[in-house]
């Protein structure tokens, strides 16, 4: 049995990062579609820490994983006030109906 | 095999089959709630990478934050009481292939790259809160303002598109 190292880490996040894209692409409901999105940001957030553990940057992954959680935040607050107002307006947050940037 | 091994396959069993069920599963609330375990998965993946500090921000951000926020739009734009809870789904068949071509890739160029990498230091007794604010303190300061910045204004655009 091998030993878990770097390579354990990347497959785990390379396999997190479909599963986000498969979610991004085929979901309708705008918000399945960030959903998808947040399981991307976690998995590059997996790949920092694991490269910040196995690389000789010290710390430094960590911060940046940081950074990703603080900007994945203030995308979702983002994201959500945007799909209110696609839904104030079109009264739907299917994304394949959404075809116009005014009403 | 040893129990960090143990343990590291149970936490990316439940972050892999939670994330699973949060993309295939029809109804938006299970797959809100399989994203809290998915989080939490995410974060028992840090505890193990020795990212202590990181662990409990994700934690708290994501599924304290995140997910609420997330929760939030669900109820806001769906009529629970009148309609089902459900999403359609699109083009799923030329998404499963160029999804698993794409993970294809990703794995046998990650895998088969020749990382230079270091043994890896035995997990230090003490946290590892003191290095990260030392750095983010000296030579990150700038960029720890300028996030600073960006939350605060991404907050308040928020809240003025939201209640236009």
């Amino acid at each position: 049995m091998m030993h878990i190292g770097l390579n354990h880490f990347l497959v785990l996040s390379a396999a997190l990062f479909s599963l986000g894209v498969f979610g991004i692409v085929t979901r309708k409901n705008a918000v399945m579609v960030l959903m998808g999105l947040e399981l991307v940001l976690n998995s590059a957030n997996i790949n920092f820490v694991a490269f910040a553990k196995y690389g000789n940057l010290g710390n430094q992954g960590q911060l940046i994983a940081l950074f990703v959680v603080v900007l994945a935040a203030a995308e979702a607050a983002i994201a959500l006030a945007i799909v209110l107002n696609i839904y104030k307006t079109f009264n739907s947050i299917n994304v394949d109906e959404v075809d116009s940037l005014k009403e | 095999m040893t129990l960090y091994d143990i343990i590291f396959y149970l936490f990316a069993a439940v972050t892999l089959i939670s994330a699973f069920f949060v993309v295939t599963t029809r109804n938006v609330i299970h797959a809100a709630f399989c994203l809290l375990l998915t989080f939490f998965g995410v974060a028992g993946v840090y505890v193990l990478l020795g990212a202590d500090f990181l662990a409990i921000v994700q934690i708290i951000v994501y599924v304290g934050g995140i997910l609420i926020l997330i929760l939030f739009g669900v109820m806001l734009t769906n009529r629970i009481t009148s309609v089902q809870i459900k999403t359609g789904t699109l083009q799923i068949f030329p998404a499963i292939i160029g999804v698993g071509a794409l993970a294809g890739v990703l794995v046998s160029l990650l895998t088969h790259n020749e990382w230079k990498t270091i043994q890896p230091s035995a997990p230090a007794a003490t946290s590892t809160i003191f290095n990260l604010g030392s750095v983010l303190m000296n030579e990150y300061i700038l960029i720890f303002e300028l996030l600073g910045i960006l939350l605060l204004l991404a907050l308040i655009g928020a809240a003025s598109i939201a209640r236009k």
